[in-house]
């Protein structure tokens, strides 16, 4: 430890401003402040309330995905043994085969989006920052397992440079990086992202008779829940649903692992609970209103359903409380997430041409982030002026 | 730089009517799926651009300004009734494939633009130049958009096989994306982020 100290110190000259290399130090930083507790003190009297800086928020985020990565493992892999014909596969067995599928797209993506972002902070002159890590975790989970690598290069290529450094990059983003760049998938390709065919991998080589058709797929064709079926025929229970046995993006599938990971984020402060509860009361609220109505079998899905499949609670934990593409205040956010519990609802129903509801919903409403923040900041001064005229 | 230089140079880039002024965006992203279209639709709002800043350039002493709008309306519809029935007589699938956009430059915010900014102002010759220079901003703008379109949304360039696709045994896998408007609303904006990277001076100023 001490000789890689050394030697970092013996560099740093050169990338302190006036050395040859001073370009290039955003690299120099990232390197160092990645093995090392960065060395800088505070000069004056510190006035600091927590020690929470943007590091230690971004790796909250990946802890509170940990589960939801190893069901990515576990369950890509069951999926792809159960399809291609084993019996009953071992745990062991299905991480091994999960990991030959989602290390590949994870690692594609570490590197083609870290480029982006090591340019981006050389030509700007900032630190590589560690927002970078969650959106790097966040895209292949929300990846079928079979895509293509040079899709998920170019989808998390768009993501960054579109989502996020054309507005500045982190912090400045009114997308979430990780959906944009799956927005963008979705349209350009939507042979390799969407239909029956593509949520469990390894398909030359699935046995005879599986069809990989996701729960809403099978809700559009007519199923009630009670008749929804695996890929090898038997039918499945909404048990199964919720802890991730069934096809689909491959860190989605469990409604438990997200859970896990909203009750973390939401202990830390870190993730808005305000934007999870409303979200789920506006996808209650919206399907409850739709059983009302039902005038097809679709409409009579429940919402106990509803949030078990599709990706749902990965989007409602993990997305949509983005910190920075989501409503900043308070009431902004229960307007905010209840609007995307809504549309979700509204567009899986009414518009089965789109089954990715989570995802749009989550995308347009980061669009109006601003707005609906803008107006209730602005009802906020009124209010107030109002009560100074009073006295 | 002289002054007839400038005015017909400007609009190409520091100037340029869709990426600067952000006029004329509703045919960038209608016509430009397929670059052969994007080339007549420049064409004929090239046509359109030039007669009308140098017919209304000629008149501008006689347009009452209390009727000037409809006055030049009525020219730039003569204007573009001879293009899109000259299209319709030599380039009828082109004509067809444009349908109501040859009739919509009638609307095109660049042709009124202009003649209202500059040819009421100003005599024939420049006017002329002035047409020209901004329909040729338009037209690079508009051959850039479909040629990006084209390649990548289906693999072809003027209708040959450029890339062959995978639907037609070949390897390009084509994107969905680009045959869609907001394709155009992509490449656009990129034009536009190089344009003000490649000249600071034109960044707007921010608040």
């Amino acid at each position: 430890m001490k000789f890689l100290r050394k030697q970092l110190d013996k560099l740093a000259p050169n990338f302190e401003k006036g050395g040859k290399l001073e370009k290039w130090y955003p690299l120099y930083e990232a390197a160092d402040s990645f093995m090392f507790t960065p060395g800088h003190r505070s000069k004056a009297g510190a006035h600091v309330r927590d020690g929470i800086d943007m590091k230690r928020l971004m790796m909250t985020v990946v802890i509170a995905l940990i589960p939801a990565t190893l069901m990515a493992f576990w369950n890509t892999g069951l999926q792809e043994l159960k399809a291609t014909g084993t019996e009953a596969p071992g745990m062991l067995e299905s991480i091994l085969a999960g990991a030959w599928h989602f290390l590949p797209i994870y690692i594609t993506t570490l590197a083609v989006g870290g480029l982006i972002e090591a340019i981006f902070a050389l030509v700007r002159k900032h630190e590589i920052n560690e927002g970078f890590l969650v959106t790097s975790l966040l895209f292949p989970l929300i990846l079928p397992p079979d895509i293509p690598l040079w899709q998920v290069a170019l989808g998390i290529a768009f993501g960054v440079l579109v989502g996020k450094e054309i507005f500045g990059g982190t912090g400045f983003n009114v997308l979430n990086p990780a959906l944009t760049g799956r927005v963008f998938l979705f349209f350009a390709y939507p042979g390799q992202i969407s239909g029956d065919g593509v949520w469990i991998a390894n398909r030359e080589a699935w046995a005879d008779g599986v069809s990989g058709a996701t729960a809403l797929a099978q809700f559009y064709n007519g199923a009630s829940p009670a008749e929804l079926i695996a890929p090898t025929g038997e039918t499945l229970s909404w048990w199964d649903y919720f802890m991730g046995w069934v096809p689909g993006s491959m860190g989605e599938t469990s409604t438990l692992a997200c859970l896990i990971g909203a009750v973390f984020l939401i202990l830390s402060k870190v993730g808005s609970w305000r934007i999870m509860l409303s979200m789920f009361l506006g996808m209650v609220l919206t399907t409850l209103l739709f059983n009302a109505v039902a005038v097809n079998s679709y409409m009579e899905v429940s919402w106990q359903w509803h949030l078990v499949t599709g990706g749902f609670a990965f989007g409602m934990v993990f997305m949509a409380t983005d910190p920075v593409s989501a409503a900043s205040t308070n009431t902004g956010r229960w307007i905010y997430g209840f609007l995307i519990g809504a549309l979700t609802v509204l567009v899986r129903v009414l518009n089965p041409a789109y089954p990715e509801g989570v995802m749009l919903a989550i995308i347009f409403m980061n669009v109006f982030a601003p707005t609906i923040d803008y107006y209730v900041v602005k009802a906020n001064i009124k209010r107030r002026e109002q009560r100074l005229e009073l006295q | 730089m002289s002054n007839s230089k400038k005015i017909l140079i400007d609009p190409l880039h520091i100037n340029n009517p869709i990426t600067l002024q952000v006029l004329g965006i509703c045919s960038a992203l209608a016509v430009t799926t397929k670059l052969e279209i994007a080339l007549v639709m420049a064409g004929a709002l090239t046509f359109v651009m030039v007669c009308s800043n140098t017919i209304i350039s000629i008149l501008r002493n006689k347009i009452p300004p209390s009727i000037r709008i409809i006055t030049q309306l009525a020219i730039i519809a003569s204007l573009v009734i001879i293009a899109d029935q000259v299209l319709a007589a030599f380039a009828y699938q082109a004509s067809k494939q444009l349908s109501v956009f040859v009739g919509l430059i009638i609307t095109n915010c660049i042709v009124m633009g202009r003649a209202e900014a500059f040819a009421m102002a100003n005599p024939p010759g420049p006017s002329a130049m002035d047409g020209l220079g901004n329909a040729m901003g338009y037209s690079v703008i508009l051959i850039i958009v479909a040629f990006f379109r084209e390649l990548f949304g289906s693999g072809n360039l003027l209708g040959f096989e450029v890339m062959p696709t995978v639907n037609n045994g070949g390897w390009y896998n084509p994107n969905g994306i680009m045959v869609l408007s907001p394709g155009a609303f992509f490449i656009i904006g990129f034009i536009i982020w190089i344009q003000r990277w490649i000249s600071p001076e034109i960044q707007e100023e921010t608040n």
